[in-house]
């Protein structure tokens, strides 16, 4: 899904630009909480498993093979904001060393493969962990399902700023058909392949899989013969964790949606003047020729069409909104929950 | 995205291009990408004289022909891409050789390849005459954070380490007979995957620790500042400014 240049018009690179910027500032932030001091080892060896991972073939179906995007399983074992800096990383250096992506396209690229697929693969499995019962084997099925919905999500994120600044008119309706087909088939590998990871890690390491923090249970000591708890070895330093956060997270949310709602609002009607000039025009004239026949084709394409888009555009905003509320949501939750019951993670 | 080949990527030379001070010449690559990119399609001279550019660039590095044009070869996937778009493109059509083809089709495919292909030559040109360690520091030059450019060295450093374990694993399997033929082998394959993180995320520590005995509190030193003279900055944006050139003519004419 590596978009190359001159794929996706200046205007909505740029705009992707800025908000993989946002993004990636955010994650530095982020990551710095997530891994302190050893941010740049620790994340740079990160980033060079997920290059590794990438080339990692499964065969899907006869004859052909996918790879993993390893945006799921980033998040998952690292914590949401490493993740994204790992994977945007990774295409970074894959875009000016090995030309895979175009420059003017990083933004693209990294807003679609870096931020969408973990931030949906994140918020998906935090959400599933919450539910289910507090196993491992439920942290393995949350990262199924996680890594299942964050392939599709990239794909339709893609098909969306396909709409929004694409340089062909190839029809939405298809593009998104398409995408999201052939990107539902990687995303039941990526899933499997990633909920097996994230199983074989934690049956090894539990401690380092970052989304199963949680299961980790308090030490208990013995002392004269009854179990008391340990006192904790690290406290969380509470200093850090400040309304501030949420607010950029919220601001960062809604300035992407703002920016993202305004560029469709003002391409909205370009596209469908093309469309009127494109279609409108020359079938009409062609349907007054020969009024009599039943031409419902055309009425029914162009209405299923534009219900087509239109809710593509609904779900996709619903979904945007989703995510970026479940983020400022979780992000006030976590700290909630962290000042209660400080968990000491002891890596 | 070929196997461990980071170090080959580099081509040796002694070129006025190759003396050049990175960040100079990744500022001058990343214009020319935007330039070209922002040439309206219909100017197809344009891009041919975008190519004669980009080849007396590689004529002035000494890279060879070959070599650029094998190293070409990685978007093959988005040509693919390319050619399907004619058939399933809206619009009106023409006959080309007993097929229907849409002309919006014929032209998105052409924009898709000439600026794909371009930006793709720019970027090989680049990675082949600056060595990994001068891109990252022309990186830092250019003002990406620090805390960011660390992560890449960091990944460039172990990327073919971790690789190189990645193969090692490979072999192991192979030479037991094991070849991932569906979806039964999914499970050795991420088997193989969560033993890589593990090997990669402690030796992650391991550095981490190496570092911090030797005195790293969280930013690296830099040893050897790079500046670019204006002759230097000029000269890399010959290129550019030329395309700008090129691209002006396009609009105009």
């Amino acid at each position: 899904m590596h978009v190359p240049d001159g794929f996706i018009n200046a205007p909505v690179s740029a705009a992707t630009g800025v908000v993989a910027a946002g993004a990636v500032a955010l994650s530095l932030r982020g990551a710095r909480r997530e891994l302190d001091e050893r941010t740049a080892p620790l994340a740079g060896l990160v980033a060079a498993f997920i290059f590794a991972v990438q080339m990692l073939n499964f065969p899907v179906a006869a004859g052909t093979s996918g790879h993993l995007l390893g945006g799921a399983l980033a998040a998952i074992l690292v914590g949401p904001f490493t993740g994204v800096l790992c994977v945007s990383v990774v295409l970074l250096m894959q875009g000016i060393l090995f030309a895979d992506g175009g420059l003017t396209a990083l933004g693209v690229n990294i807003t679609d493969m870096a931020i969408v697929t973990t931030v949906v693969a994140y918020a998906v499995f935090r959400g599933l962990v919450k539910i289910l019962p507090r196993t491992r084997r439920s942290v393995t099925v949350a990262s199924f399902a996680a890594a299942l919905l964050s392939v599709p999500a990239a794909a339709l994120a893609f098909t969306f700023l396909y709409a929004v600044g694409g340089t062909t008119d190839v029809a939405i309706g298809k593009v998104a058909t398409a995408m999201i087909g052939v990107h539902v088939l990687i995303g039941l590998g990526e899933a499997a392949i990633t909920a097996l990871t994230v199983g074989a890690v934690i049956a090894v390491r539990p401690d380092l899989v970052y989304g199963a923090r949680g299961l980790q249970q308090k030490l208990k000591l013995r002392v004269n013969g009854e179990l008391v708890d340990a006192p904790d070895a690290q406290t969380v330093p509470v200093a850090a964790r400040s309304h501030r956060k949420v607010w950029i997270t919220g601001l960062a949310a809604s300035l992407v949606l703002a920016g993202f709602v305004s560029f469709y609002a003002s391409a909205n009607p370009d596209g469908l003047e093309k469309v009127a000039a494109d279609k409108g025009i020359d079938q009409r004239t062609k349907e007054h020729a020969n009024s009599d026949s039943p031409l419902a084709d055309y009425g029914v394409r162009d209405i299923e069409d534009a219900r087509l888009s239109g809710g593509l555009a609904g779900v996709i905003g619903v979904g945007v909104t989703v995510v970026a509320g479940s983020a400022v949501f979780w992000t006030v939750r976590r700290r909630r929950t962290d000042d209660t019951s400080p968990t000491s993670t002891s890596v | 995205m070929g196997a461990g080949h980071a170090h080959r990527l580099y081509r040796h030379g002694h070129s006025p291009v190759h003396a050049l001070p990175p960040h100079t010449k990744l500022a001058a690559t990343f214009a020319f990408v935007v330039v070209v990119v922002s040439t309206p399609r219909e100017a197809m001279w344009a891009f041919g004289l975008y190519a004669v550019l980009l080849a007396s660039v590689a004529y002035a590095a000494g890279v060879p022909a070959g070599f650029l044009l094998k190293r070409l070869l990685i978007e093959v996937p988005f040509v693919a891409f390319a050619v399907l778009m004619p058939f399933v493109a809206e619009g009106e059509r023409i006959e080309v050789l007993g097929l229907s083809l849409s002309v919006n089709g014929l032209w998105g495919a052409w924009n898709v390849l000439a600026k794909g292909t371009l930006g793709v030559a720019a970027s090989v040109l680049l990675a082949s005459t600056t060595e990994l360690r001068e891109l990252l520091l022309g990186l830092q030059r250019l003002k990406l954070p620090p805390l960011l450019v660390q992560i890449a060295s960091f990944m460039i450093r172990y990327g073919d380490v971790i690789t190189d374990e990645m193969r090692r694993m490979r072999i192991a399997r192979e030479s037991r007979g094991f070849e991932a033929r569906g979806v039964k082998h999914w499970g050795v394959l991420a088997k193989s995957a969560g033993a890589l993180f593990i090997r990669s995320y402690e030796r992650g520590e391991r550095v981490h620790l190496a570092m911090v005995s030797r005195g790293y509190a969280g930013s690296m030193p830099v040893i050897d500042e790079v500046t670019a003279s204006r002759a230097q900055w000029s000269y890399a944006f010959a290129l550019p400014f030329a395309a700008l050139v090129v691209c002006v003519l396009g609009w105009t004419l």
